[in-house]
């Protein structure tokens, strides 16, 4: 038997990286991610003009060219945008209000979403059919209209564009939870719990949920990338997040009147880097459902 | 003595209720109807402190949802299941975990009984957790204790299911059950997954607990050849009904019902090498759309026009013995 011991060495966490580094572009694009991740985490201290501040900026410093320099001395590499903010700082800025709305709404769709989604599946008869058309009916609706009407019920501001994404996406996490959690409660480790006495909730949150992870952490990540573009798009057709605290969309709609006039870099640079930020956690996003669906399994 | 266990009249049935459309389309006059399984059908049994019963069955016999019933997994549709003489649905929730905890099961499946994100120091010790047969700080020596009474390394308590073999997972599936010290375990087809070399050590395993811890057994498994090792007592089961109750070794000597015959015909033995299996002629009937009577009629060779008709009694003969068949000793006796 102690022999016996030393036979797996590799836990299931190394397994797991060593099956995500099987694909290079996914290695790639998580590396950009965190770049961008800790740029934007760390943006108050690397840049040099902080955007919300209207102190710090000058409508004199208005659609200058990339590489110009401000009147205050610094080089503004990726130009400014028609109030004068510094796009360097503006994006950095942006990616992070981006990044904790986009997270923010896929973190509580993703609670919310298991818990009906384990709820329906638990319960099953008359409440699993009611919550599940309740899911059909969210579904048939594109994402993108409903978090529009909410808004514009709701008003404008980071926390109601939380709610109107939340309410847009919870359904995918309980169709997907659900699913998951039919298949793991009629295993037989279940059955064992429920042999063993142990309470209903019990069962549900400490069994069939950790079980049900994988999917949701998939579904997850992607769920956050559209909820970013969601956000963006909101932005963009004006009724998202204000003016004073620009997201990338925020940033790419005021360049947008500027375009055609050939000062693209206001519009450009921040869709690029909504770009990148959508397209790599995309891609890390299908390697995690490509290491973690057992059937993919070579 | 009242039994450990006892089932009294016991069924289960289990509905594919139809949905809007098809309750339409019955209304329409289309030929749609319910579909129900008598999984079990009308089944006693009761066993006493002790005793091993073994439950042997074809598959698709119900043996399974049987042992789920008295393990407390299944809801029956009818029947009382009794621990200790007292009927578990009259009792208070306190005396109802308790019932619950003396019964335990262990499953066929090695793989799927345990949970894959726990370590087998939670799969052991979550439940004695929970009802208080141990604190935090006893836990680890409780799990100890329990993972070296089913022969297991207590230092490999941190590992995941996935790092054992069938054998060595089956044993954690018998610390789970264990750990909460139960009386009575239901063993279903227990032994089937694993290879014949770790049967023969799992099956040795069930004894000394037993003998260990007082243990009553039933036994439940497709394999006569098995259970006649083990069991005290074996019950028959044909499509959800009982066809035959008895002593090991009387049902092996002297079976009585035409099932039990064509079963025990078909045990390979070293002594009759040489002779032809002749399997028992047709195939087990869906329990969709069970045959009238006797369940068994379309298949047995003295079948009786009184067969198709009427669903023969489990009748107690002397002892402890039951059969459920129209033929009596004398016809019987004549047919021989």
């Amino acid at each position: 038997m102690k022999t016996q011991a030393n036979i797996h060495k590799e836990t299931p966490l190394q397994r797991f990286w060593s099956e995500f580094c099987e694909s290079r572009i996914a290695v790639g694009a998580l590396f950009i991610l965190i770049v961008i991740v800790v740029l934007a985490t760390l943006a108050p201290w690397i840049t040099p003009q902080n955007p919300y501040d209207l102190a710090q900026v000058d409508v004199l410093d208005g659609k200058l060219p990339p590489g110009s320099e401000a009147f205050t001395g610094y080089t503004m590499w990726l130009g400014s945008d028609g109030a004068g903010r510094d796009l360097y700082s503006a994006i950095l800025y942006g990616i992070r209000i981006s990044l904790t709305v986009g997270l923010a709404a896929g973190v509580i769709a993703l609670i919310i979403g298991t818990v009906i989604g384990l709820v329906a599946a638990y319960a099953g008869g008359r409440v699993d059919a009611f919550i599940m058309r309740a899911v059909d009916i969210q579904l048939s609706f594109p994402a993108v209209l409903i978090a529009l009407v909410l808004v514009a019920i709701l008003g404008r501001g980071i926390d109601k564009i939380i709610i109107a994404l939340v309410a847009a996406q919870w359904a995918y996490y309980a169709r997907t939870v659900r699913a998951t959690a039919l298949v793991e409660s009629a295993r037989e480790y279940v059955e064992a719990a429920r042999c063993l006495a142990l309470s209903n909730t019990r069962i549900v949150f400490r069994h069939v949920l950790p079980n049900c992870l994988a999917p949701l952490i998939v579904i997850g990540t992607v769920q956050t990338a559209s909820a970013i573009a969601l956000e963006s798009t909101l932005s963009f057709l004006g009724v998202g997040l204000r003016q004073t605290e620009p997201s990338l969309g925020v940033l790419i709609s005021n360049g947008f009147e500027y375009m055609m006039s050939g000062r693209y870099w206001i519009s450009f640079f921040p869709g690029l880097a909504l770009l990148l930020t959508i397209v790599t956690i995309n891609l890390v996003g299908d390697q995690l459902r490509d290491v973690l669906n057992p059937r993919l399994k070579r | 003595m009242t039994p450990i266990i006892e089932a009294r009249g016991l069924s289960k049935k289990f509905v594919k209720r139809l949905d809007l459309a098809g309750k339409i389309a019955q209304r329409l006059g289309a030929d749609i109807h319910e579909e129900i399984v008598h999984a079990v059908d009308n089944v006693s049994l009761s066993i006493n402190a002790g005793e091993v019963v073994g439950l042997v069955g074809e598959s698709g016999c119900g043996k399974s949802t049987l042992g789920r019933i008295i393990a407390g997994i299944l809801p029956q549709t009818a029947g009382t299941v009794l621990v200790d003489g007292k009927d578990t649905a009259d009792m208070n929730s306190t005396d109802r975990t308790a019932a619950a905890l003396a019964v335990q099961m262990i499953f066929q499946d090695p793989f799927a009984s345990l949970n894959p994100r726990m370590r087998v120091e939670q799969i052991i010790g979550e439940a004695p957790l929970v009802h208080g047969l141990t604190d935090r700080a006893g836990l680890s020596d409780y799990v100890d204790d329990v993972m070296m009474k089913v022969g297991l390394d207590p230092l490999l308590k941190q590992r995941y299911p996935h790092q054992f073999s069938g054998g060595q997972r089956q044993r954690i599936g018998i610390g789970r059950a264990l750990a909460v010290k139960p009386r009575f375990l239901v063993c279903d087809e227990a032994i089937a997954a694993l290879d014949v070399s770790i049967q023969a050590q799992v099956l040795n395993l069930f004894m000394d607990l037993r003998e260990q811890f007082e243990l009553t057994y039933l036994f439940i498994s497709h394999d006569l050849s098995v259970v006649e090792h083990i069991a005290d007592r074996i019950v028959i089961m044909y499509l959800g009904r009982v066809v035959e109750a008895a002593d090991t070794e009387a049902l092996f000597d002297d079976p009585q019902h035409p099932y039990t015959r064509a079963l025990l015909a078909e045990i390979p033995r070293l002594d009759q090498r040489k002779r032809d299996f002749t399997p028992i002629a047709g195939e087990i009937p869906s329990p969709l759309n069970p045959p009238s009577g006797c369940h068994f009629h379309p298949r047995c060779p003295y079948v009786m026009p009184v067969c198709k008709t009427e669903v023969p009694k489990l009748a107690a003969q002397h002892d402890l013995r039951q059969v459920s068949c129209h033929l009596d000793n004398s016809t019987r006796r004549i047919i021989d």
